[in-house]
C-alpha cells in the first residue's frame, strides 16, 4: 500500500506542556482514517501539526517520500496537497460561496479563472451548495457553510482531505447533511483523516481507527476491533463513556 | 451684522472663499489617502508574525521600533507645532523654503498616518483566526493571506474610522495658516482683514466647513452600504443530483 503521509516520531510541546509523544502513524491511498479520543488527547494537535499550522518539535513528517520539515521544504506547496476543514467552517467573510472556493485556485495554484470556476462549481455540486453560488458566508446556516468549505478544500484537488471535528459546532438537525457528504466522499476512494465524536459515523466509514490517548496514539485498528474487541483497558473505558 | 451684508460679502469675496474651502479639499483629500496607505503599510508590517530565523527577527524588531517611534511622536504632539517645526526647520537645513501646500499635505498624511496605523493595527487583530488559518490552510502564504482575505474585511471594517479621520482632517487644517497655507480659514482670515469685521466671514467660513464635513459623511455611509452586497442571494438553478464515482481500489 502507498502511504501518503507518514510520520515519525512526532512531538509537540506548548511550553514545557508535551502534548503529542512520538507518534508513529501513516495514512495510505484511499484510506479513510478516523481519531478518536477524549478531549485534550491531542487529536486537533496531531492534524494541525500534519499540515504545519502548528509546528512540531520534533519528528518527521514524510510525504512523497521527503521530509517536510526540513528547511528548504516549500510549505505552501505542501498544504494545498492537504484539504483542511475547520470546526468553525472559516469560510472567507469577504468572498461569496463561488469565490471561496476560486480564490485559493487562481491565487495560490495558478489556475485560470475560468478553469477554477469550473473546478468549483464541480465540488459545490458534489455538496449540493451550486445553487448558493452568490451566497456569503453570513447568510448559510451551519451544516451549509460546513459543506462549502468542503468544496473549497476539494476545489484544491488535495490528495488527502483532514477534517477536525466537522460536525461539533453545528446544531442537530444540521449534522446529518454534513455526514452524508462525508460517507459519499469515502466511498469515491478520497483519502481522508477525520476527527470526530460521531461514533456510529466512525464505525460506518473508516478502514481503520485511531484511539489517542494523553498524546500518544493508544490503540488503532479496523472499527470492529476498536468498537468490539478493544484490546486497551482506556479505550475500553473511552468508549463505554462516550457510547452509553 | 445684516444679512445683506454677509451676502455682498460672499459676493465680492467668493473667489477667496472658494480657493480656501478648495485648498482645505485638496490637502484633506491627499492626506487622507496617503495617510490610510501608510496606515495600512505600517499596520501590516507591525501585525507580521515573528519569523522563524534570526536575522529577519531582528529586521523585523529593528523596523517595528521605528514605527512605534513615529506612531507615538506624531500622535503625542500637536500638529500646529509639527507644521512650524517641519516648515522652518526645512527651511533652516536647506535654506530653502518648501512650498506650502506641499508641505501642508506631508504633514497631514504623516499625522493620519500615525493614527491610521492604530487603526489598522486593531482591524488586522480583530479577524478571526480561523480566517489566517483557512487561508494558510489552502496555501496562502502571508503575503496573499493579507491581500486576498484579512485586508479587504480590515479596509471594510476601518471604513468609519478612516471617515472620521477625513472629517478631523478637513478641520484640522486650519491650523496650517500658521506656515501660510491658503486653506479656509487662512482666506477667511484675509477677508476678515479687508472689511475689518469678524462675525460674518468666520459664520460663513463655519458653514462651508460643515457642508464639507457632512458631504463626507454621506458619500462614506453610501459606499459603506455598497462594499456590504445586497442583503440577499439568489438561488440558481435547481438542486443538483449527483452521484460520485467509485475510484476505490478494493
Ligand atoms: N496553542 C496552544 N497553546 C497551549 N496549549 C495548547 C494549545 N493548543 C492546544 N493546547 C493543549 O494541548 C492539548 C491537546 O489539545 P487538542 O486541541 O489537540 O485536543 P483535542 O484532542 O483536539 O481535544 P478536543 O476534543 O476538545 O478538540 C490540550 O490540553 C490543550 O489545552
Ligand atoms: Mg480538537
Amino acid at each position: 500500500m502507498e502511504k501518503v503521509i507518514d510520520i515519525q516520531h512526532l512531538s509537540k510541546s506548548f511550553g514545557a506542556r508535551e502534548v503529542l509523544k512520538d507518534i508513529d502513524f501513516s495514512v495510505n491511498k484511499g484510506e479513510v482514517v478516523s481519531i478518536i479520543g477524549s478531549s485534550g488527547s491531542g487529536k486537533s494537535t496531531l492534524l494541525r501539526c500534519i499540515n504545519l499550522l502548528e509546528k512540531p518539535s520534533g519528528g518527521q513528517i514524510i510525504y512523497n517520500g521527503e521530509n517536510i520539515l526540513d528547511d528548504k521544504h516549500d510549505i505552501h506547496a505542501y498544504r494545498t496537497k492537504l484539504g483542511m476543514v475547520f470546526q468553525q467552517f472559516n469560510l472567507f467573510n469577504n468572498h461569496n460561496v463561488l469565490s471561496n472556493c476560486v480564490v485559493g485556485q487562481v491565487k495560490v495554484l495558478k489556475r485560470s479563472k475560468e478553469e477554477a470556476e469550473k473546478i468549483a462549481m464541480k465540488y459545490l455540486k458534489v455538496v449540493g451548495m451550486d445553487q448558493y453560488v452568490n451566497a456569503n458566508a453570513k447568510q448559510l446556516s451551519g451544516g451549509q457553510k460546513q459543506r462549502v468549505a468542503i468544496a473549497r478544500a476539494l476545489s484544491m484537488e488535495p490528495d488527502v482531505m483532514l477534517f477536525d471535528e466537522p460536525t461539533s459546532a453545528l446544531d442537530p438537525e444540521m449534522v446529518g447533511e454534513v455526514l452524508k457528504v462525508m460517507k459519499e466522499l469515502a466511498e469515491s476512494g478520497l483519502t481522508m483523516l477525520i476527527v470526530t465524536h460521531e461514533m456510529e459515523f466512525a464505525k460506518e466509514v473508516s478502514d481503520r481507527v485511531v484511539f489517542m490517548d494523553k498524546g500518544v496514539i493508544a490503540e488503532e485498528g479496523s472499527p470492529e476491533q476498536i468498537f468490539n474487541n478493544p484490546t486497551q483497558d482506556r479505550t475500553r473505558e473511552f468508549l463505554k463513556r462516550t457510547l452509553k | 451684522m445684516s444679512i445683506e451684508w454677509i451676502i455682498t460679502m460672499v459676493i465680492n469675496n467668493w473667489p477667496l472663499f472658494l480657493r480656501g474651502a478648495g485648498m482645505t479639499l485638496l490637502i484633506s483629500i491627499i492626506g487622507t489617502i496617503v495617510g490610510a496607505i501608510i496606515g495600512l503599510l505600517a499596520g501590516v508590517i507591525r501585525t507580521i508574525p515573528t519569523p522563524e530565523r534570526k536575522f529577519k527577527r531582528v529586521l523585523l524588531k529593528i523596523v517595528n521600533i521605528i514605527l512605534s517611534v513615529y506612531i507615538e511622536f506624531f500622535r503625542g504632539t500637536p500638529m500646529i507645532v509639527q507644521a512650524m517645526v517641519i516648515f522652518y526647520g526645512s527651511a533652516m537645513a536647506f535654506g530653502v523654503d518648501m512650498d506650502r501646500t506641499a508641505a501642508a499635505i506631508f504633514i497631514v498624511s504623516i499625522n493620519t498616518g500615525a493614527y491610521m496605523a492604530e487603526i489598522v493595527r486593531g482591524g488586522v487583530i480583530s479577524i478571526d483566526k480561523g480566517q489566517f488559518e483557512s487561508a494558510q490552510a489552502i496555501g496562502m502564504n502571508h503575503i496573499q493571506t493579507m491581500l486576498h482575505v484579512v485586508l479587504p474585511q480590515v479596509v471594510r471594517n476601518i471604513l468609519p474610522a478612516t471617515g472620521n479621520q477625513f472629517i478631523i482632517n478637513i478641520k484640522d487644517t486650519s491650523v496650517l495658516n500658521v506656515i501660510g497655507v491658503t486653506e479656509l480659514y487662512f482666506q477667511t482670515k484675509t477677508v476678515a482683514g479687508i472689511s475689518f469685521k469678524y462675525f460674518e466671514p468666520f459664520f460663513v467660513a463655519c458653514i462651508l466647513y460643515f457642508v464639507m464635513t457632512y458631504s463626507v459623511t454621506l458619500i462614506l455611509r453610501y459606499f459603506e452600504r455598497k462594499l456590504d452586497g445586497p442583503e440577499n442571494y439568489s438561488m440558481i438553478g435547481q438542486p443538483a443530483q449527483v452521484t460520485l464515482t467509485n475510484t476505490k481500489e478494493s
